[in-house]
C-alpha cells in the first residue's frame, strides 16, 4: 500500500526554517533601525540591505522548489474554513515576501539613493527618480512590514495549534519530527 | 499507526492554549518594544525631528533642519593626491565626477533671513560613474556644537521659543552651556570667525571623522574641509542687501564665471579623537589637497536636483566608511525622517510645498 506523504522534503524544511529565522531578524531590523539614533541604526542599516536581497533570492528559491516538491495534504478532517485561511496565509506570505524586497530596491532607487550591498557592490536603480514616488513605496514598505508580521504570527499561532492542540501532524511536517498520521 | 510522540496528553487544553497565546504574545511584545511603542520618552530620530517641528512649526515639503537653501550643480576633478589614502573612484588621478550640492544656513523655517545665523552649510552628492555615490553635509565651522545626539536634543529642547516672547529663553539656552561644557569650544570658534560674507568664500568641514581604506586595506581617520578660491571677506551687515543676500549673490556670481574650491583632507595622528566633533584636531596634522570642487550653475531648491536628495553623510562609496562619532548614525536616522516627512508632503499638498518654495526662492 502507497503511504500518504506526511513531510516537506528536506530541502524545503531547511528553507523554511532559514527563512523565518532571517526574516524575523529583518523584521526587528527594520522597526530597530528606523527608531535608534545610536551607532546601531548604522549598523543595521548596512545590514538590512543585503539582507533583503538575500530574502529575496531564496523565496524565489523557495517558490521553484514548492511548485517541484508540492506539498503534504492537509488532514482530512480539517474543517474547510481552516483549509482556506491555511491556503490563504500561504499565498499572502509568498507575496509579501517577494513584495518587501522589491518596494525597499524600488524605493531606494526612486529616492535617489545608490543600493549598496557591500564595499563597491551595489544594485542597479528599478524606479524612477520621483519623490512622490519614493513617499508612496516607503509608506507601503512600514505597512506591509506589519502586514507580514502579523501573518507570520497568525501562521505561528496556527502550526502550535496544529501541534499542541489538534495534533495532526501538520507541525511535524515541517519540523520533520515524527509524524501521528503514517 | 504510530503513538503521539510529542505533548503529554496530560497537560491540559486551555493550559496548552495558554501556551500558545504566550508565545505569540511575547514575540508580539517584543517586536513593539523593538519598535519603540512602549518608550515615547526614548531619544529616538522621529523624536529629533518632532522636537524641530515643535521650535518652529511645519513647513510642507521642506528640510527640518537647513531648511533654507538653493542648489549647485558642478563638477570634482580629482588630482590623484587622496588616491594613495582611499580605493574610492572619485579619488582616481584625473577623475572628474559629476556633483550635485546645496549651500544652506541652519533653521527650520525657509523664509528666515540669511541674518539669523552666523553658520552655513555646503552639502556635496559625489556622483561617481560606476553609480556609488558620496554624500557629505558640511557647516562652515570645524567644531560641532554638541558631542552626543542626546546633548543635540536637549539642545533643541533648550531652544525652544518661549511662547510669551516668540524667542529662545536665553537663561534656558544659559543653563544647557553651562551643563553642557562640550559645547565651549564651538561657542569660542564662532565667537572668533565671523561668517564669511557669502556663500562662495567659505570654508566648509565635514564636522564628523571619516576613514579612508587604501588598496592595502589600511585605514586612517581623516576630516575634510572645501577650502574656497575666492578670498575670505568677513560679512558685514551695511554691506549686505535683503534677506536672501546668499542666494542672490552666488547667483550673480556664478553668472559671472564658476567658483572653486579645494578639498582638503586632514589625517589624524594615532590619539587624535574621532568620536567628538566638538574638538579641533592640532593644526600640524597632515593636509593633502585632493582635488577641486568647481561649481557651474545655481537654481533654486524647488525644482533643482538637490531637492530630493537626502544628504545623508553617512552615504559613502567604497573606500570612505563612518567613523565611531556618534552624531553620524543620530544624523543618518534623523536625515531619513525628515526625508519621509518631507516627501510625504510633496505627496499629499503638492500646491503647498511648491508654492511656498517658489516664495522662498525669490529674493524680495
Amino acid at each position: 500500500m502507497k503511504s500518504v506523504r506526511t513531510h516537506f522534503s528536506p530541502v524545503q524544511r531547511v528553507l523554511h526554517w532559514a527563512m523565518a529565522a532571517l526574516l524575523f531578524v529583518m523584521l526587528f531590523i527594520g522597526v530597530v533601525m528606523v527608531f535608534t539614533v545610536s551607532h546601531l541604526h548604522s549598523v543595521l542599516l548596512v545590514i538590512h540591505r543585503p539582507l533583503g536581497i538575500a530574502l529575496l533570492l531564496l523565496v524565489v528559491i523557495r517558490f521553484i522548489v514548492r511548485l517541484a516538491h508540492g506539498s503534504p495534504p492537509l488532514p482530512n478532517d480539517l474543517p474547510t474554513l481552516q483549509h482556506v485561511a491555511a491556503k490563504l496565509t500561504q499565498v499572502a506570505m509568498y507575496v509579501m515576501m517577494a513584495a518587501m524586497p522589491l518596494i525597499g530596491w524600488s524605493m531606494l532607487s526612486a529616492g535617489g539613493y545608490p543600493v549598496v550591498l557591500f564595499g563597491a557592490v551595489h544594485l542597479l536603480p528599478i524606479a524612477p527618480r520621483d519623490p512622490v514616488l519614493f513617499s508612496s513605496l516607503r509608506t507601503l514598505h512600514t505597512w506591509l512590514a506589519f502586514a507580514l508580521f502579523a501573518t507570520v504570527l497568525l501562521h505561528l499561532a496556527a502550526a502550535l495549534f496544529h501541534g499542541l492542540i489538534r495534533r495532526d501532524g501538520v507541525l511535524s511536517s515541517m519540523t520533520g519530527w515524527a509524524s501521528r498520521r503514517g | 499507526m504510530k503513538r503521539p510522540t510529542s505533548t503529554p496528553p496530560g497537560i491540559c487544553v486551555p493550559c496548552r492554549l495558554g501556551a500558545i497565546f504566550t508565545v505569540v504574545a511575547a514575540i508580539a511584545g517584543g517586536f513593539a518594544y523593538a519598535a519603540g511603542w512602549f518608550s515615547p520618552t526614548r531619544l529616538s530620530a522621529p523624536r529629533i525631528i518632532d522636537a524641530f517641528q515643535a521650535n518652529a512649526g511645519v513647513h510642507p515639503g521642506y528640510r527640518r533642519n537647513h531648511a533654507k537653501g538653493v542648489c549647485v550643480e558642478g563638477y570634482f576633478d580629482s588630482n590623484g593626491n587622496a588616491a594613495a589614502l582611499s580605493v574610492a573612484d572619485v579619488f582616481v588621478r584625473g577623475r572628474r565626477t559629476a556633483v550635485t550640492g546645496r549651500f544652506a544656513i541652519p533653521g527650520s523655517n525657509p523664509s528666515a533671513p540669511d541674518t539669523s545665523v552666523p553658520i552655513r552649510s555646503m552639502a556635496l552628492a559625489f556622483m561617481l560613474q560606476d553609480g556609488e555615490q558620496w554624500r557629505t553635509a558640511m557647516n562652515s565651522t570645524p567644531v560641532f556644537a554638541v558631542r552626543t545626539p542626546a546633548q543635540f536634543y536637549e539642545q533643541l529642547v533648550a531652544a525652544r521659543p518661549d511662547p510669551a516672547t516668540g524667542k529662545p529663553n536665553p537663561a534656558k539656552l544659559q543653563a544647557f552651556y553651562k551643563a553642557n561644557p562640550d559645547t565651549r569650544p564651538f561657542q569660542a570658534w564662532v565667537k572668533a570667525h565671523p561668517p564669511a560674507s557669502g556663500f562662495a568664500n567659505g570654508a566648509y568641514y565635514s564636522i564628523n571623522a571619516f576613514r579612508f581604506t587604501d588598496s592595502a586595506d589600511h585605514t586612517r581617520s581623516v576630516r575634510w574641509a572645501m577650502v574656497p578660491e575666492a578670498p575670505y571677506a568677513p560679512f558685514d551687515a551695511r554691506a549686505s542687501s535683503g534677506s536672501d543676500f546668499l542666494a542672490s549673490d552666488l547667483m550673480r556670481q556664478l553668472e559671472a564665471g564658476n567658483l572653486r574650491w579645494h578639498l582638503i583632507v586632514t589625517i589624524a595622528a594615532s590619539g587624535d579623537k574621532t568620536d567628538d566633533a566638538t574638538q579641533l584636531w592640532p593644526d600640524d596634522r597632515q593636509h593633502i589637497d585632493a582635488g577641486t570642487l568647481v561649481l557651474e550653475r545655481e537654481t533654486p531648491q524647488s525644482d533643482g536636483a538637490c531637492r530630493d536628495i537626502n544628504f545623508d553623510p553617512t552615504v559613502l562609496p567604497n573606500g570612505i566608511s563612518p567613523s565611531d562619532d556618534p552624531l553620524l548614525a543620530a544624523r543618518s536616522a534623523a536625515y531619513a525622517v525628515s526625508y519621509k516627512r518631507r516627501t510625504r508632503e510633496e505627496a499629499f499638498h503638492p500646491e503647498t510645498a511648491t508654492a511656498t518654495a517658489h516664495h522662498d526662492s525669490n529674493p524680495s
